[in-house]
């Protein structure tokens, strides 16, 4: 066990070099839906429960079940209002459970990224050749259902390994290779991307994907109130929109059909996007394209700030 | 040491659901349902009526707003009996000022432990669904199927008796279920249950031979999620349930019939400090087009028209 994960530097966020992104815009916005599975009877996994209950856990499996049959068509029908194309951190196996879904996005023509195959399958206590086969399993499975080259990884639930970021990398390489893997979100340490340091020195980065404007962290751990949470979009907006003048910022909004697009808190959700897109230095777009730009344009001077700062250090 | 090969092994990757107690589809793609008088949303206002054991087992888990403290949790106790001596009467007076229907979801043993509420219930005539034997008897996957057929045949029975009423509709304590408990309430002669939130409208259980309906009654809006369990203020409660309102009546309007569901407490509503609350709420909802009715209407309203369709 590492007491640091060994994938970034320090590197102060004052005095970088500048971004601007497409267009001379100086916030890029994503959101960032999840699309999930769980599994109502999932095998236990020794280090991390799937359900508080004994099986049939209904409560909590029956509001995700709502966020698939009720929720997604809600929030899809106002990000087609307000011109967002949604990145998908999808539960692989929802392409064989819901293949409804799939089309729908598709037809959109959203990004699709790995959440590996159910959100009730942790990496927790996976060797490294289950986890590489796990990875490879999802990605395949995004091109087959989606013929995308999927580019970045948010694994499931959030369950980690020391390596869980090299294995993506890596077997995007082996199956896609620069065009696949080389993104991830499963890192807060940043309100821009930051490259990352992998075993296989793969041109990949971090891109800011936000943990508390998490709709799921917000409502569930946090316990906020909707109107409130609606507030701290708009807050969360207005900062980075005024800090992009120095250097260009991101902001993402990772949501769940079944928190946000719940009856009682679509409106709060709405009125915040209706706000940030009504900003017109805003470059609405996806992960894949803020990594790609990114990667094409700022990951090599990145570095070398980077190195200097190590350096005056 | 590695994990066992079955967590790289997912049998039920299939098309649908990983189980076969519903059918899987989308809300939006379905069939518009409509209501009598042709309202968009049908108002289901649910009381429920609850007892909590001071001497509660907590198996398989302690129940969420049961005892909490060592034995005996007095405050946990008295102020959930607070709803049904003193709460309720402020609950009911609200309903009644604002013309609006409930139905109560009552612990059988409730009903037994206080005849002299019974008596009013049954003397307003409103529907009365089963809510289980009492809050600490909780049906879970594990229990032996003929214990927890016992256990519902007891609760069933109790309250057939109690309040002369056929009793059709049925809420789990804590809303919890064993695998066999939908095939359970169908064999005895339960027609609509109310534990699975996973929709806005009714649907069709298949895991039963005999018709079981699902009538989701949201977990999210309930009181005791919103202000028990998020520590949400009063007038957030009232903000979301009537954001929620606007959201399903617009909905209704474009893609046909919706469901509001409400859940209330009165040892948690029926308090001085939250009943101007709730009064607030209902005079907002009875301004709406809104069809207000009992659990079971509902039901039939639904499966009517989804025979009719079929």
């Amino acid at each position: 066990m590492k007491a640091d994960p060994g994938f970034y530097q320090y590197w102060p966020y004052q005095n970088r070099p500048k971004i601007r992104w497409p267009g001379g815009k100086k916030l890029a916005f994503w959101l960032a839906p999840n699309i999930e599975f769980y599994e109502l009877n999932p095998p236990d996994n020794p280090h991390r429960k799937a359900w508080p209950q004994p099986f049939p856990a209904i409560q909590g499996y029956g509001i995700r079940d709502y966020g698939n049959r009720v929720g997604h068509l809600r929030q899809m029908a106002l990000l087609d209002k307000y011109g967002i194309r949604g990145s998908i951190s999808l539960s692989t196996a929802l392409c064989d459970h819901h293949p409804e879904i799939i089309a729908m996005c598709k037809e959109r023509n959203w990004e699709f990224f790995s959440h590996g195959i159910y959100n009730t399958r942790y990496t927790y206590g996976m060797s490294e050749q289950q986890e590489r086969d796990m990875i490879r399993d999802s990605i395949e499975s995004i091109y087959r259902h989606t013929g995308q080259h999927c580019a970045g990884y948010l694994a499931p639930a959030l369950s980690h390994s020391e390596l869980t970021l090299d294995l993506f990398a890596e077997v995007g390489t082996e199956l896609f290779g620069d065009q696949a893997g080389f993104y991830t979100c499963d890192l807060f340490h940043d309100d821009q991307p930051t490259p990352i340091q992998l075993r296989s020195n793969k041109r990949f980065v971090s891109i800011p994907y936000s943990l508390e404007m998490n709709d799921t962290i917000a409502y569930v751990v946090n316990k906020v109130e909707p109107r409130r949470y609606g507030q701290m979009l708009k807050d969360n907006f207005d900062t980075l929109y005024a800090e992009g003048e120095q250097s260009g910022t991101i902001m993402c909004i990772p949501t769940h059909n079944y928190q946000v697009a719940c009856p009682h808190r679509l409106k709060a959700f709405e009125e915040a996007l209706d706000y940030i897109t009504s900003h017109p230095d805003v470059w609405i777009t996806t992960g894949r394209e803020i990594a790609d730009y990114y990667r094409q344009h700022y990951y090599d001077t990145a570095l070398a700030d980077i190195a200097a700062k190590q350096g005056a250090a | 040491m590695a994990l066992d090969d079955s967590h790289l092994s997912y049998p039920l990757r299939r098309y649908g659901m990983d189980h076969d107690y519903y059918d899987w589809s989308m809300l939006a793609e379905r069939p518009a349902v409509r209501w009598p008088g042709n309202k968009p949303l049908a108002l289901w206002v649910n009381i429920s009526l609850q007892f909590y054991p001071l001497n509660q087992q907590g198996k398989p888990y302690k129940v969420p707003g049961g005892m909490t403290m060592p034995y005996p949790d007095l405050r946990h106790y008295s102020l959930r009996d607070y709803g049904n001596r003193v709460g309720i009467f402020r609950l009911l007076a609200a309903l009644d000022k604002y013309g609006i229907t409930p139905t109560f979801a009552v612990n059988s043993e409730l009903a037994l432990r206080t005849p002299y509420l019974l008596n009013l219930l049954k003397e307003r005539g409103n529907e009365i669904l089963c809510h289980g034997w009492n809050m600490d008897s909780l049906h879970y996957g594990g229990m032996p199927e003929a214990e927890e057929q016992a256990l519902i045949s007891r609760s069933l029975h109790t309250l057939r008796d109690l309040t002369g009423q056929p009793i059709t509709g049925w809420l789990s304590p804590a809303r919890n279920q064993s695998e066999h408990t939908l095939a359970l309430l169908a064999e005895q002669g339960i027609q609509y249950c109310a534990d699975w939130v996973n929709d806005d409208m009714p649907y069709r259980y298949t895991h039963s031979k005999k018709p079981l309906w699902a009538l989701p009654l949201s977990t999210e809006l309930e009181d005791f999620f919103i202000l028990g369990n998020n520590l949400h203020s009063e007038s957030s409660y009232v903000q979301q349930i009537e954001d929620a309102c606007d959201l399903l009546l617009q909905e209704a309007t474009t893609q046909g019939g919706r469901l509001l569901a409400l859940n209330i407490h009165p040892w948690l509503l029926g308090q001085p400090h939250r009943i101007g609350y709730l009064e607030k709420l209902l005079a907002y909802l009875s301004q709406q087009p809104v069809w207000n009715a009992s659990g079971s209407d509902i039901v039939q309203a639904f499966a009517a028209q989804q025979q009719a369709g079929a």
